[in-house]
């Protein structure tokens, strides 16, 4: 017989947990719970806190390596960027509240990635962001977009810290669920690192920030649900920033930092008050006394459940070592900011918490955290499909038309309407942002010679056709973009964004995408340091395509070594690195003149991809390389437009290979890029790509103003600028 | 020279502005914060960084027009010293009533944020003398309101007597005129919304607004 607390009903119960995890809380407290336990449970055991099915296959990423300071389980990941400093940066998805209210669930997405990185001591440097949205004729795309740029734009322009690039896809699949994938990146020195770790017993529990209201009650139970019809109801649980409030957050927490006064730090993200103090006292294995009327309230009669699970923005809790709740006080008053000593640290293991004199909640928190469920939810392998080659498809009739088409289509469009609106050089130390021709930004080590090349990458539609491929191919694409600028990359953290996991197909979908992507990692020495789960992104029982999105960092080690692909000057001699068998499977080619979306995708050698990206590096190093552009989306085609479009030179290609001509421009096959060499160097990167080993194609010379391909096709530079630059403003109805 | 970089709540180009002064001066900037009421002593240039002070609440640079240090920074404008204002900066002089005119919402209705094209309309002001004969330059806007308006009078005055100083060459914003920065009538103060201290680095922006700096110390 199950039992019930005093006003629970088994409707409230359910509403809260699965029956069997109901059933677990009752054993942990040996009586039932009250509402606020309840809550509290719920909460920490949602899919979005406890990742109770994923976890099982994230332990196969590896998470170590000679850069790594700190890997997944912190606020966000840590490594050694040398000099005594470190680059902290984590990814995280905002995809519940952004489809629901567009500009404050992007917005917020800003802020807690940014609160998730300078809670651990870093100033933040830059900001990427990961989005997808439905298909562009879909009536909900436009107010979307405008809402979603206008969130991240409003946020991050207002905080001052530069948005330096990032990715924006159109498909289908994101109809009902858009995806907003938000990463930020900070600097701080090794031995000025802060944890969530580090609490003893004895200690200030204090609250800072903004007050607590009503807003983002169960937001983290919202991101682990699927939507249907009625998902514009849940529009009040959507969380709503103040960017102001948290510039001033920023800086008064780094100005507590350079002081010896905290013992550990966690900021308020998804399940407030309840997952911040939960996860420090877990990582400190004591016990909290919080007395919750000190919990500064913005809306009166607040209860106890209201306030251990709101998600109200700009908030962050600090534990202190004792006697130092004065300095703390006087920098927050300074910045007027509100500052509570809401309770303490105790050695009795147990979260206690007490409200209008009496005691709400008394759990042992050993078992919140640690008997959180796990579940081994069945899955099922990809059934794989058939590669496609250039062999098996008719070639267009107009390549011109063709290539044109293909630049104008969503994915491979300029996104100038979106970047424009983000302040890509506030703290002045942007050296490539989304107007430069570079796969990565550039951003400098303030006061340093050196700088941080940052990605995010991922190709949906070939994690759907072949989710371990996929998944390869995402970590792939990253380290090409960071070795394409020249830096060293150094780890990723990712975004795995995926559908329901009680269904085999999706858990399938995620457990082959971790497969692939651990495989990359290892191969690549590029680890995985922190991370987030979306499941459940879908509507009405429809998925979104699996979309791992993987963001990248590297190191520049000095300024002058950096690699873009504008540049380009009459009389460089062009060259692909990697072999081309013309794959146009899962490719946009395929989407976009075929009208296909089947195929397997393009193989990732990952061996190959190393030696090819490490000699490609090697070469920027040794300044043999003028301009350099990784081959991804569109093939060489896609590449060769952008270079030229980017360097106002024509590049005459020659197509002399066996190879039909649509395999050849087209082909996605990876572990490819496109360069230009100065005449004078050609001849000795030939004997170096010999001496390694590495294919290395004559393709060309660059000079005019059109894209040419064998002098008989031809395409304008200005033609090519004008439909790439055509799509945004004609989707947004702002086309002049 | 003796500089002072003003930091209110929600400033965010305090840091690049004091780089950039220190580039060009050889001496860091005192950062003041809003709630001192007096400039340190001997201070010969000031500058209103970038940002959103007070989060643009009520109007962008209203709050910050009322805030404790602004009587010493009208006072240090009355003496005819130098005082730049630079984006908010420049939206928080127009509130003070140092220089005329409004800055309204972008025509757009966007944020804006690419390097600008400007014109420089008149070389002989203390913050464009070093620009030479130089009239082109490029240096980045980053703003959600810098339309700049102003009365046909009013306008056509600052026209004729040198105060229209930048303009741009492709209009970012819907400003009349293309007015991008603008002095008072007595020459020492100008606000503009590209940002200057965002183009004084070959790795970052170009170099074309180091001049502005250099100029200033020129005159100062």
């Amino acid at each position: 017989m199950t039992q019930f607390a005093d006003g629970i009903t088994p409707e409230i119960a359910a509403s809260h947990l699965p029956a069997d995890e109901y059933e677990k809380t009752v054993e942990i407290l040996g009586r039932a719970p009250n509402i606020v336990e309840l809550g509290i449970f719920s909460v920490m055991w949602s899919e979005h806190c406890s990742y109770k099915s994923s976890r099982t296959h994230l332990k196969n990423f590896p998470v170590t390596g000679d850069k790594v300071i700190q890997g997944p389980g912190e606020n966000a990941g840590v490594v050694d960027i040398g000099d005594g400093q470190a680059c902290i940066f984590k990814m995280e998805s905002h995809n519940h509240p952004s489809y629901i209210e567009p500009y404050q669930g992007a917005a917020t997405g800003v802020g807690g990635i940014l609160r998730d990185v300078f809670t651990m001591g870093a100033r933040p440097i830059a900001l990427m962001n990961a989005l997808r949205f439905g298909a562009p004729e879909h009536a909900k795309t436009r107010q979307l977009v405008s809402g979603v740029v206008a969130g991240i734009g409003g946020y991050g322009n207002c905080v001052g810290v530069p948005t330096v690039g990032g990715e924006t896809n159109f498909h289908s699949g994101y109809n009902g669920n858009i995806l907003v994938n938000a990463m930020a990146v900070g600097i701080a020195d090794t031995d000025k690192i802060f944890y969530a770790r580090g609490a003893e017993p004895g200690q200030p529990i204090v609250y800072v920030g903004s007050k607590t209201g009503r807003d983002g009650i169960h937001g983290a139970t919202m991101a682990s649900a699927e939507f249907d019809d009625e998902s514009d109801e849940k529009r009040p649980t959507v969380q709503v920033g103040d960017p102001f409030v948290e510039k001033k957050l920023i800086e008064a927490c780094l100005e507590l930092m350079d002081t010896d006064a905290i013992a550990a730090v966690q900021d308020m993200g998804a399940a407030g008050l309840t997952s911040s103090s939960v996860e420090m006292a877990g990582k400190g294995q004591v016990g909290l006394q919080m007395d919750l009327d000190k919990v500064p309230q913005r809306e009166e009669n607040m209860s106890a459940y209201e306030m251990m699970l709101s998600e109200s923005q700009e908030r962050m809790l600090f534990i202190l070592k004792p006697g130092k709740e004065h300095i703390a006080e006087a920098i927050f008053n300074k910045w007027e900011l509100d500052v509570a000593t809401i309770g303490e640290t105790t050695d009795t293991g147990r979260m206690v918490l007490t409200h209008k004199g009496e005691t709400v909640c008394d759990i042992p928190l050993d078992p919140l955290a640690e008997d959180a469920p796990m579940y081994e939810r069945p899955w099922a392998r990809a059934i794989p499909e058939p590669a496609i080659l250039a062999s098996e498809l008719s070639q267009p009739n107009d390549y011109a038309e063709t290539i044109l088409t293909m630049m104008v289509s969503p994915d491979l469009s300029s996104k100038a309407w979106i970047w424009k609106q983000y302040d890509r050089h506030v703290m002045a130390d942007t050296a490539a942002s989304s107007e430069d021709p570079a796969d990565a930004a550039i951003v400098r080590v303030h006061g340093t010679n050196k700088a941080i090349a940052i990605t995010t990458d991922c190709t949906p539609r070939y994690c759907e056709n072949h989710p371990i491929e996929g998944g390869k191919q995402a970590v792939a694409e990253a380290w090409r973009n960071l070795t394409a600028v020249g830096a060293d990359p150094i780890a990723i953290t990712d975004c795995m964004n995926f559908g329901n996991p009680e269904k085999e197909n999706i858990m399938g979908q995620f457990a082959e995408c971790v497969e692939g992507m651990s495989e990359a990692c290892r191969v690549l020495n590029f680890p995985v340091v922190s991370g987030n789960v979306s499941l459940y992104n879908e509507t009405n029982g429809f998925a979104i395509p699996p979309t791992p999105a993987v963001g990248g960092v590297g190191l520049i080690p000095d300024m002058s070594m950096r690699m873009g692909f504008g540049g380009v000057k009459t009389g460089d001699i062009l060259m692909v690195v990697g072999d081309t068998a013309g794959h146009l499977g899962a490719s946009i080619y395929l989407k976009v003149i075929e009208n296909r979306e089947d195929g397997c995708p393009p193989p990732v050698d990952l061996d190959v991809e190393k030696r090819n990206g490490d000699f490609v590096r090697g070469q920027i190093r040794d300044d043999a390389i003028k301009a350099c552009h990784d081959l991804s989306d569109g093939g060489l085609a896609a590449a060769a437009s952008e270079m030229a479009m980017a360097s106002g030179t024509g590049l005459n290609l020659v197509h002399d290979s066996e190879l039909e001509l649509h395999g050849w421009l087209f082909g996605e096959d990876q572990a490819r890029y496109l360069l230009a060499i100065n005449e004078a160097k050609a001849k000795d990167i030939r004997k170096a790509a010999k001496a390694s080993g590495v294919p290395l194609h004559v393709i060309g010379i660059a000079g005019g103003n059109a894209l040419t391909i064998n002098g008989t096709i031809e395409v304008s530079i200005s033609d090519l600028a004008a439909v790439n630059e055509s799509f945004m403003p004609t989707l947004m109805g702002e086309a002049e | 020279m003796k500089s002072a970089v003003i930091v209110f709540p929600g400033s965010n180009c305090d840091r690049d502005a004091a780089m950039a002064i220190e580039k060009v001066t050889g001496t860091a900037p005192t950062m003041v914060w809003h709630q001192e009421t007096a400039l340190p002593d001997g201070t010969e240039f000031v500058m209103l960084p970038g940002g959103f002070s007070y989060g643009d609440y009520l109007r962008c640079g209203a709050m910050a027009g009322v805030s404790n240090i602004i009587p010493a920074v009208k006072a240090h404008a009355e003496d005819g010293k130098p005082l730049l204002g630079v984006c908010n900066g420049f939206q928080v002089l127009i509130e003070t009533g140092l220089l005329p005119g409004a800055l309204m919402r972008n025509a757009s209705l966007h944020f804006v944020c690419e390097k600008s094209p400007l014109t420089i309309e008149n070389g002989n002001t203390q913050f464009t003398s070093q620009y030479g004969a130089n009239r082109d330059v490029i240096i980045p806007v980053a703003h959600h309101d810098g339309n700049y308006f102003a009365d046909d009078e009013t306008l056509d005055r600052i026209e004729s007597e040198g105060q229209v100083v930048f303009r741009y060459a492709r209009n970012p914003n819907g400003s009349a005129r293309n007015i991008a920065g603008i002095t008072n009538s007595e020459g020492n103060v100008m606000g503009m919304m590209p940002h200057p201290e965002r183009a004084i680095d070959v790795d970052h922006g170009g170099t074309d607004g180091l001049a502005v700096f250099e100029s200033i110390l020129g005159s100062a």
